[in-house]
């Protein structure tokens, strides 16, 4: 039953807390480019992939008392915190399935801010494509973030380095 | 002349039930229209098997696409047409990705992108790119033509105000689906002023925006987006439908994978079910053919395959409780002991369905960058995120409504003939969810 908000409350708990929606939609987005088994379909935005269902998701799971959702005031705009609440390790402790290394990587990008981690999900969303044009692409959608060349490079080297920690065999 | 240029030697006109007329001048739209890839769309109904519960819901997404050219259409000619923020060139790409955006979708979309893990804006872009009739009218446009309708339809083109015409929060493809969905369902609550919309409408470097004057209009598309979500997306019994056609298309793969030797091959999913779905398979795939198979699976053997299929055929759907998955979550877990000691396999005859499920949108005033929201253009040239204006929006777009039901097949719980204590116990369960 409700495999797909069990994988979400998953690597919520694996996670610790996650501020902020960009950041969680980020994660969730990159794990799922690592290949751990997230069903969300990713589309692109204006802020890089983003999925619809996921925000459902997690608004089902708010509403389900199963993680706790703390609106702030952070200057001019609101900022989110998530986090698994009791009742949700209850449930996820009935439903668990195992993803090994989920936590490592997740604990990672956790470490990262919400800007590059968005550059690290575009550079995956355009992995199909050589890296001169990825960096051509994201100069022209990404304009606004003036992201530098060394950004883009450090973006590749560390999803490398997620992908020996997703695969470390 | 440059073929992108040419123009018709007399306007061509499509009647429509929700445009009035959808109007035609350029030959690259009129040969895309004419492709097989875009006829194909006339056998894919745009909103799957919403028909079971709203009879009048069998239009096409044929007559979703053309509706949508026709709102782009009439946003650049008569709204943005000589505005300094428009850039012309612009416009037969803005037509083409209009006209050409849900290029991919397949029959009964959500159920089959679910369970083969598909995802039609993928196919969108193959059936651009690919060697298809529709790439060959787009390139000779110019050779990069194609790809620059592929990226604009992906999202991932440098102009977003092109972008933002069929894809944000109040757009072309969005504003044509709630009016024409709302028309052949025969609901009154989808109903807003388009017209209005449009002469509010104005381009920015990002995106269209909406003067203030014309806050209401834009409410009253709000409402309607979530009253259309409610009363007709997910209407319980569309849901019910949609669960066993999921359960269809999961019984067969597994039958596929368990070497079970089918009365009536199913050649035409062969590819699904082995995850090896190429381009030209999946032009195959339409409405017809799906059906054509569900109907010959009535003759199986297989129990549940002929059973699952005749429900869906017949229209006698699974029947639903309310169910909140925290409080009940045992109660689930005791059913579906219950549910195999009984025969009865509950891996499809025991389904939670969450609103998640069908994700269509709600307003969202993105907060935190996860997407652009609507933005009100003040009278001092001023941008304000709508929902900080509007307290209907503002409403709507805070705590959200969300649901999940469990369904089952009720004729099976209440066979008359079949009294035994297993049965007996389901029944006392499921009266007490009610």
């Amino acid at each position: 039953m409700l495999k797909d908000h069990v994988r979400i409350m998953s690597a919520l708990s694996a996670s610790g807390e996650i501020v902020g929606r960009k950041k969680l939609q980020k994660m969730i987005y990159i794990a799922k480019k690592l290949s751990f088994p997230f069903q969300e379909k990713f589309q692109f935005h204006f802020y890089g992939p983003y999925s619809e269902e996921l925000t459902l998701r997690v608004e089902e799971l708010f509403n389900l008392g199963f993680i706790e959702e703390v609106k702030e005031k952070k200057g001019g705009y609101y900022q989110y915190r998530y986090k698994i609440t009791e009742n949700g390790e209850e449930f996820l402790h009935l439903y668990e399935t195992e993803m090994p290394f989920l936590k490592e990587c997740l604990t990672s990008m956790n470490e990262q801010n919400a800007r590059y981690l968005e550059l690290v999900s575009t550079v995956l969303y355009f992995d199909n494509l050589p890296k001169a044009e990825v960096i051509e692409k994201i100069n022209k959608v990404k304009a606004k973030q003036r992201y530098t060349e060394e950004e883009i490079n450090q973006a590749y080297e560390y999803i490398e380095e997620l992908k020996k920690i997703a695969k470390p065999n | 002349m440059e073929y992108s240029k040419q123009k018709l030697s007399e306007e061509k006109v499509f009647k429509d039930p929700v445009h009035r007329y959808v109007h035609v001048s350029d030959q690259v739209i009129w040969d895309l229209i004419g492709t097989k890839e875009f006829q194909r769309l006339r056998r894919i109904r745009q909103l799957g098997t919403t028909y079971f519960t709203f009879h009048g819901a069998e239009h096409s997404r044929f007559n979703h696409s053309l509706g949508v050219y026709e709102i782009v259409r009439r946003i650049i000619d008569d709204v943005f047409d000589g505005r300094s923020e428009w850039n012309d060139d612009e416009r037969l790409l803005s037509l083409c990705a209009a006209l050409l955006h849900d290029l991919g979708h397949g029959p009964f979309s959500h159920s089959f992108e679910k369970v083969f893990t598909l995802d039609h804006e993928e196919f969108t872009q193959q059936i651009i790119v690919g060697n298809t009739e529709v790439n060959a009218i787009l390139r000779k446009v110019e050779p990069d033509f194609p790809k620059k309708v592929a990226e604009v339809i992906a999202k991932t083109y440098e102009n977003k105000l092109v972008i933002s015409l069929i894809s944000s929060q109040l757009d072309a493809d969005r504003m044509d689906y709630l009016l024409r969905d709302a028309y052949f369902t025969g609901v009154s609550y989808g109903h807003f002023d388009m017209e209005r919309l449009l002469r509010v409408m104005r381009p920015r470097e990002d995106q269209v925006v909406f003067k203030y004057s014309g806050m209401h209009a834009v409410e009253d598309y709000i409402m309607s987006r979530y009253q259309m979500y409610w009363q007709v997306y997910f209407h319980p019994v569309t849901r019910s439908s949609e669960v066993i056609l999921t359960k269809i298309l999961h019984r067969a793969k597994s039958l596929h994978e368990e070497y079970y030797s089918f009365k009536h091959h199913p050649i035409h999913f062969y590819s699904l079910f082995e995850d090896e779905m190429t381009l030209e398979d999946y032009l195959k795939l339409d409405e017809s053919v799906i059906l054509y198979y569900f109907q010959m699976w009535q003759e199986e053997d297989d129990p549940i395959l002929k059973d699952l299929c005749t429900r869906f055929m017949n229209r006698n759907l699974f029947k639903y409780v309310e169910f909140d998955p925290a409080k009940q979550f045992k109660v689930h877990s005791q059913l579906e002991k219950l549910f195999t000691r009984a025969g009865i396999d509950p891996n499809y005859y025991l389904v939670v369905d969450s609103s998640s499920d069908l994700p269509y949108d709600f307003y969202r005033p993105g907060e935190e960058e996860e997407r652009l929201p609507i933005y009100l253009l003040m009278a001092n040239g001023e941008l304000r995120e709508l929902s900080r204006e509007s307290d209907i929006v503002d409403a709507i777009s805070g705590k959200r409504r969300t649901d999940h039901k469990l369904y089952y097949p009720k004729d099976f719980i209440y066979d008359d003939s079949n009294q035994s204590e297993v049965i007996q116990q389901i029944r006392s369960i499921l009266e007490g969810l009610k």
